[in-house]
């Protein structure tokens, strides 16, 4: 399809890198899994859990979720504009350069050095070194879309733009500070203010790093795994701009019933509510694409894990505007139903598209396919089983944790001591670590297999 | 212009895609920022001291607000468990501001005054010697840390707190005398946690628990009645003097939420001993119980909306029988 040359060994590179990065910030969920349970494991500062939680996240959402996403972006801008990327050579010191920023934030996390903010905990020198990668990306993006030799941008194009934008916009709002040293800044905003940025940033990271580039995955390797063109063109367009639209006013959910203004509140209530439609839009979309192929789940080893992945995202768009209603968060808020939630997002949904993307890009790049698909079928099933073991283990244990901190006696007075309610957890918590010992097991298979397919080539 | 076209101009689509994203920037985010209404400020929350700006980096540092919320709900039964619920003017010096997303340990938003600072230290060197289900880390390498106030300064004055650099070495000072001289309250415990070497200057530990027991500290002293447990001071009479099943009871209610300040069968320890008929705010029925319900100051923490009427009195029938035992 393209015309000479394609950037190969980049995607190959980023691929191999967001697989680092995932065993890497697996390891330490896991690490953190057991210090919950046995506080001895907080063996030094660096490893306390404070410090840890936030290599994790981070470890994930940026080192693992983006690298994954630049491999997937770089692929499928060549495919759908048919013309190799505008910069080869920005696109190889973006490599180098984010595997570098994402070393020096795991360092500099581990030492203690951080804003507090959620996803946002960089101190400022490499939230600049942040900012050039993501223009150095924007600047390929465009540029290859400039010079594309296809007329239509293809929906997954659409979301890669929302993506870049997106990013840009709420990643510089949330992060200005003001330093007072080269490890310590203090944000620009106070209080309230600096709550209502932080989500906003927090719940937009989550749309355009989890959301936005995943669905472009989606809506291209889906239909290219299937080997059936998409549903319907229509739907994606109306999914698109109300799905964009509509996310930007919904971060204070994550502030119900906090001191910020109410009405700031019930207005990001509303629109959580209204975002399901355009969410269940794009899965109606992948499901109807399959309809009369459903056979695919079985002979095609690909299919399953796109069409599991968008049913977790379904199941992920209605549990998240439930819990904005005031009533249901009041109960579920700060338990262990959220990271329940979030961990069907990125474990079920956001995984499944990546790995089964990198499974479809190595496999063409090597030429011949993956290393083994019965070791693709294993690690579907591991990370399936393991997944759902740790949300279902911590929607449970969050109703319960709720339960408690509400529970009263006849006369007003409470039922429970806050520590009662930290004890009744523990069996959850050991639900959780056998959960995410399993997917760790799955992604571990992946990577082997990952691997093994792209020194194919070399062997050969 | 087809509007179709749109899907064939990145530029245009990308330009397109920034105005739609920024309505509800605008509206939910930009414009709050411009009205005082957002993050109205009050004379009686006071900015943090030089101590607490440096404790409340640590915090920050040790990434706390990861397991601790400081926002406490407009709930019954989260009022009942933690205090009144969180006011905007009270984050009005928050940058950042630190109300978290979890409680794996509980909201601290209303900790300032609730113990002694005595606990604090024991509790931050080891959890689990206080509550043996806890899990939370313990931090003894904040007690030997000392620590550092070469930004002092500029932290303060970046935070537009109002002081200067002379107030902000004055105020150093005077909170190291505070914590190092013998007749600190909880010298013995400091003692514990801190090295030798370090037990005359200020370290990392310090300036934490400053921070903590100023956290709702200012709401709670302008809401102050006229004096801890007078609204209570009617109840005079134990309905369970005497009742042994009661007494039993109580010693449950004891053991989860007094013994570790008033220690084994109340013999003492942060807080008073209770296994003696001298107690330090009155020992008739009505003193005992406007100390649980009301709490009295230098750390007893008030015990009504966590336990109600009927198991207070319960607990102080499990007192007398300490009492009993003591004779």
């Amino acid at each position: 399809m393209t015309n000479g040359k394609r950037s190969d060994s980049v995607v190959r590179g980023f691929a191999l890198s967001s697989v680092f990065w995932l065993l890497v910030g697996l390891v330490v969920g896991l690490w953190l899994a057991a210090e919950m349970i046995y506080p001895s494991l907080n063996l030094a500062p660096w490893l306390a859990f404070g410090r840890l939680r936030v290599v994790h996240t981070n470890g994930l959402a940026y080192g693992f979720t983006l690298a994954g996403i630049f491999a997937g972006s770089f692929y499928m801008l060549e495919k759908l504009t048919r013309t190799r990327l505008a910069f080869p050579g920005l696109a190889k010191v973006q490599l180098w350069l984010f595997n570098i920023a994402i070393a020096l934030a795991a360092l500099s996390l581990f030492a203690g050095m951080n804003t507090s903010k959620e996803y946002a905990e960089l101190e400022w020198p490499l939230d600049i070194v942040v900012v050039v990668l993501w223009v150095m990306f924007a600047v390929n993006v465009m540029g290859t879309l400039v010079k594309r030799r296809e007329k239509q941008m293809y929906v997954s194009l659409w979301f890669l733009v929302a993506c870049v934008v997106t990013v840009a916009v709420v990643y510089i709002l949330n992060n200005l500070a003001v330093p007072v040293s080269l490890t310590k800044s203090y944000s620009a905003y106070a209080g309230v203010n600096d709550a209502n940025v932080q989500w906003w940033f927090g719940h937009n990271a989550v749309a355009s790093v989890f959301t936005f580039p995943i669905l472009a995955m989606f809506y291209y390797f889906l239909p290219k795994s299937a080997e059936l063109p998409i549903y319907s063109h229509r739907l994606s367009i109306i999914a698109f701009w109300s799905l964009v639209f509509g996310y930007l006013w919904t971060g204070a959910h994550h502030l119900m019933l906090t001191p910020v203004p109410e009405w700031i509140q019930t207005v990001a209530l509303a629109f959580s509510l209204f975002l399901i439609a355009p969410s269940w839009a794009s899965v109606i979309n992948g499901f109807y694409t399959m309809n009369g192929n459903w056979d695919r789940m079985k002979s095609n080893y690909l299919v399953k894990f796109f069409i599991l992945g968008i049913t977790f995202y379904g199941l992920q768009t209605i549990q998240g505007p439930t819990q904005a209603i005031r009533a249901l968060s009041g109960h579920l808020h700060y338990t262990e139903y959220i990271p329940g939630h979030v961990h069907m997002g990125t474990m079920g949904w956001v995984t499944m598209i990546i790995t089964a993307s990198m499974y479809f890009m190595m496999g063409k790049i090597a030429g011949r396919g993956i290393h083994s698909v019965k070791l693709a079928n294993v690690h579907f099933w591991l990370i399936l089983v393991g997944q759902l073991l740790f949300t279902v283990a911590l929607w449970i244990a969050g109703v319960v944790q709720g339960a408690m901190w509400k529970a009263t006696n006849a006369d007003g007075s409470l039922m429970y001591t806050f520590l009662d309610s930290v004890a009744a957890m523990y069996p959850y918590w050991t639900a959780r670590l056998l959960g995410g010992l399993l997917y760790f097991a799955g992604i571990a298979v992946f990577a082997y297999n990952l691997i093994m397919t792209s020194r194919k080539p070399q062997a050969a | 212009m087809n509007f179709n076209s749109l899907y064939e101009k990145p530029v245009l689509f990308a330009i397109a895609a920034v105005v739609v994203i920024s309505i509800g920037t605008l509206v939910t985010t930009f414009i709050p920022l411009f009205l005082p209404s957002t993050q109205p400020v009050s004379p009686l929350v006071k900015p943090y001291t030089a101590v607490e700006t440096e404790g409340r980096d640590i915090y920050i540092r040790e990434g706390c607000n990861n397991c601790h919320t400081q926002t406490v709900r407009p709930l019954r039964a989260e009022v009942a468990r933690y205090g009144d619920y969180s006011k905007p003017e009270e984050s009005a010096w928050d940058r950042p501001f630190l109300w978290g997303s979890r409680r794996t340990g509980p909201d601290l938003a209303r900790l300032g005054g609730k113990y002694p600072d005595a606990w604090h230290y024991r509790h931050m060197a080891n959890p689990r010697s206080m509550f043996p289900a806890s899990n939370m880390p313990a931090y003894p390498w904040l007690g030997t840390a000392k620590l550092d106030t070469a930004l002092t300064a500029r932290k303060v004055k970046v935070l537009g707190f109002g002081y200067d650099d002379a107030e902000v070495a004055r105020q150093l000072a005077a909170f190291r005398r505070t914590v190092t001289v013998p007749s600190y309250a909880s010298a013995q415990v400091r003692d514990q946690a801190t090295p030798a070497a370090l037990r005359g200057e200020l370290t990392e530990l310090d300036a934490l628990v400053a921070y903590l027991q100023k956290l709702g500290r200012d709401l709670k002293a302008a809401q102050r009645p006229a004096g801890p447990g007078t609204a209570q001071a009617a109840e005079g009479k134990n309905p369970y003097a005497g009742d042994r099943a009661a007494g039993e009871e109580g010693e449950k209610i004891f053991e989860e939420n007094c013994r570790v300040c008033h220690g084994e069968k109340g013999a003492g320890g942060f807080g008073p001993k209770l296994a003696t008929t001298n107690h330090k705010f009155g020992g008739t029925d009505a003193d005992l119980f406007a100390s649980v319900s009301g709490g009295r100051p230098g750390g007893m923490p008030t015990f009504l909306q966590r336990l109600g009427r009927d198991r207070i009195w319960k607990v102080i029938a499990y007192i007398r029988r300490l009492e009993g035992g003591n004779r």
